[in-house]
């Protein structure tokens, strides 16, 4: 056991920090339009740096990151209180699938563009009726010569309105059992049939759009993994869901809980036995968050899979971070609950952190079944 | 960044695991608890292995070893709850020896290392495995009070499967002249770890009776309402498991850090042992209610060792208290 971090790790925080305390995106642009752009334009300078996907291989243009430096990038962003790049879905979830299951002319063609921000992916998963029942989805697929013509509707999909490319699962034999009848494409969205519709959210913004599919040509030669495949494919895709960006968001917690604390003591508020005592438990469930985040490090670079610590983490943070804005509500009052504070915003937010990437409902069923082995859930 | 235990250290664990399940079952937890007494045998095999002084150095009789290797032994007896008065004897040996004046440490580290001598670590009001200890450390106030045994008085509580004692009377007693914060924050983590073992168990039982329980023509397991509280438990325990293992590391590697550790430990591992077992005794129905089922023995040990050292609140309260000061230095 060894808590500190390698000298190759420590060298590698080391120039991220150097290239961090030269670089920054700049402040937040007043609009919110704009902030796309502003996470684009940032993405390029991290390309440029060497700095957009440390975790991808040398040879796609990555810097071959252990999963160790990769948490330790993204703790290092959080802390510098940059944002993430703009192609956050492309260099997490698309470039990895594709480096799994992608053709040689499709690593060619796709996995560049990625890390350049040149072209933004979004996740064509959700349907309205295939929420955490994601394999009972029903758009469909039917082949037309060397093309698909594919209908159907997608929701909540992030950056969308962005995208020039679509992660797209869609079922191509109705025949077959539901996991089996799928299959996966590279879908682009720049085309006649797809029409995206900006979804606003309770805090008023819209980040992510249905998206409606009429007769959308695909070639045959998009197809990712074969056909038939596509809950495979899916299933690699939703396994780079969580990865590295958890880092991100724990130090994010972090920060927000210090703001607190001391806005609590500015207050004079810390003196107070339950403001201690649920600030207190608040810093606990922050560190084990980070404690549990690096067992999980360790469990993969040993054993080359995440532990049952791993599958944890999410319920963590998004528990975490619903009580954290609540508390803040509570401590400061009305101001926390004004526009133009930022709790204000951070308290509707959090209420999607235990929707979002996986219901807590649905993470339960998870670790019951595969982690404690439980019967399948009724 | 290496968050696990080395070969050597999983090889203490699998060593002691093993000889615990062979030792230790549920009818010998029982028989002890209603007898009200030690598994003496036991007690003496543990010493002969020199189980109590694995964190007591070589000089005094020890294996040398750390809190980490120590922290391994007391999961392990918490998961088996065995009737032995290890974690007194260990945690007394720990303070001891960062307080006490090297006449003390000659007069008894090298007993308590051999497991010849009893110890029990606490404070006046509480002292787990008091009644039968040799010598005794009384936490008061910043200060300690080592004394004889002889002056604690048995306290008959709701957790059988241990003896306490309280210290009405010091008189008896003199003073460790060191610091002692180290020692009993170390001894803190020691007990965090064996409230992690308490709650390992209590989820491992629960786990197995809510898959082999069958109502409505299916495992009770496969309701979301179980399933889901016992997704919560695991959640816990591994919180716990987190801190404390955290905090073993840090009493060895970075003591400097050890307060901050210990308190988060303690706090995570009293909060976790509690909810852990309550929901093992929800989880098994009517009958984890009876005196008849074990996961009773396991939420009784869990009461009293959450207490023991201070209660997760008074935790909880410092980290707070640590933290804001971390915060204004570093704005300073």
């Amino acid at each position: 056991m060894d808590m500190t971090f390698s000298e190759e790790e420590v060298a590698f925080r080391d120039e991220l920090c150097r290239w961090l305390a030269e670089n920054s995106a700049g402040d937040l642009p007043a609009d919110e339009k704009d902030v796309f752009a502003w996470r684009r334009d940032w993405q390029r300078r991290l390309f440029d740096g060497g700095w957009a996907a440390v975790h991808w291989p040398v040879e796609y243009g990555g810097r071959g990151a252990s999963v160790t430096q990769s948490a330790i990038f993204f703790e290092e962003l959080g802390r510098a209180r940059e944002p993430l790049p703009a192609n956050v879905l492309g260099m997490l979830l698309a470039g990895p699938t594709i480096m799994v299951w992608g053709a040689p002319e499709q690593k060619e063609r796709y996995l560049q563009p990625i890390l350049s921000a040149e072209e933004i992916w979004c996740q064509g998963f959700s349907e309205p009726d295939a929420g955490s029942d994601l394999a009972g989805l029903k758009t469909r697929a039917v082949r037309d010569g060397d093309e698909w013509l594919v209908t159907g509707q997608k929701v909540w999909t992030s950056d969308a309105q962005h995208a020039k490319w679509c992660m797209l699962v869609a079922r191509t034999d109705l025949d077959a059992p539901k996991h089996k009848g799928l299959s996966y494409f590279l879908m682009d969205m720049k085309q006649p049939g797809v029409t995206v519709r900006p979804l606003v959210q309770i805090t008023g913004e819209a980040h992510f759009n249905e998206l409606f599919l009429e007769e959308v040509r695909i070639p045959h030669a998009n197809l990712l993994g074969g056909e038939g495949n596509g809950w495979k494919v899916a299933l690699t895709t939703l396994m780079n869901e969580r990865a590295g960006l958890g880092f991100f968001l724990q130090v994010q917690l972090r920060q927000q809980l210090d703001e607190l604390i001391e806005e609590a003591a500015r207050r004079g508020l810390i003196e107070d036995g339950y403001v201690a005592d649920r600030l207190g438990d608040l810093h606990m469930r922050a560190e084990i968050l980070r404690l549990t985040a690096y067992r999980g490090l360790t469990a993969i670079e040993r054993y080359g899979q995440p532990g049952p610590e791993g599958s944890l983490l999410k319920l963590m943070w998004s528990e975490s971070n619903q009580l954290l804005v609540q508390l803040a509500a509570d401590l400061l009052g009305p101001e926390a609950l004004c526009f133009g504070s930022r709790w204000s915003y951070e308290l509707l937010r959090a209420r999607g952190n235990t929707i979002e990437g996986g219901t807590t409902e649905i993470l339960k069923n998870i670790v019951a079944e595969r982690v404690l082995g439980l019967p399948k859930a009724r | 960044m290496d968050f696990d235990f080395t070969a050597d250290q999983n090889e203490i664990k699998r060593t002691a695991r093993d000889l615990l399940v062979k030792r230790i079952g549920w009818a010998q937890v029982r028989q002890h608890a209603e007898e009200g007494r030690y598994d003496d045998a036991l007690w003496r095999e543990l010493g002969d292995l020199g189980w109590p002084g694995i964190a007591v150095v070589d000089e005094h009789g020890g294996a040398g070893l750390g809190v980490v290797e120590l922290v391994i032994l007391c999961e392990e007896l918490g998961f088996a709850l065995g009737s032995v008065p290890f974690l007194g004897t260990a945690t007394t040996a720990l303070v001891l020896a960062q307080a006490g004046s090297e006449a003390q440490k000659q007069r008894w580290l090298r007993g308590l290392a051999s497991g010849e001598l009893r110890g029990a670590l606490g404070t006046r009001e509480l002292l787990p495995d008091g009644p039968g200890a040799d010598v005794a450390i009384v936490l008061d106030g910043d200060g300690a009070m080592l004394g004889p045994g002889g002056a604690i008085e048995p306290l008959a509580t709701i957790d059988p499967t241990r003896r306490y004692g309280r210290a009405p009377d010091l008189s008896s007693f003199e003073e460790l002249p060191g610091e002692v914060a180290a020692g009993v924050a170390q001894a803190a983590v020691a007990a965090s770890a064996e409230l992690v073992g308490v709650a390992r168990r209590a989820l491992e039982m629960t786990v197995g009776y809510v898959k082999d329980r069958r109502q409505f023509g299916m495992p009770v397991g496969a309701f979301q309402a179980v399933s889901h509280k016992c997704a919560g438990m695991l959640l816990a325990t591994e919180g716990a498991r987190s801190a404390t293992y955290h905090a073993a590391w840090t009493a060895d590697a970075a003591p400097e850090r050890l307060p901050e550790a210990a308190a988060l430990a303690k706090a995570a591992a009293s909060d976790a042992a509690r909810q852990v077992t309550a929901d093992a005794i929800q989880a098994h129905g009517g009958i984890g209610f009876t005196w008849e089922a074990d996961v009773h023995w396991l939420f009784k040990r869990a009461q009293l060792s959450a207490q023991h050292l201070g209660a997760g609140h008074l935790h909880r309260r410092r980290l707070a208290a640590l933290a804001a000061a971390h915060i204004a230095r570093a704005a300073a």
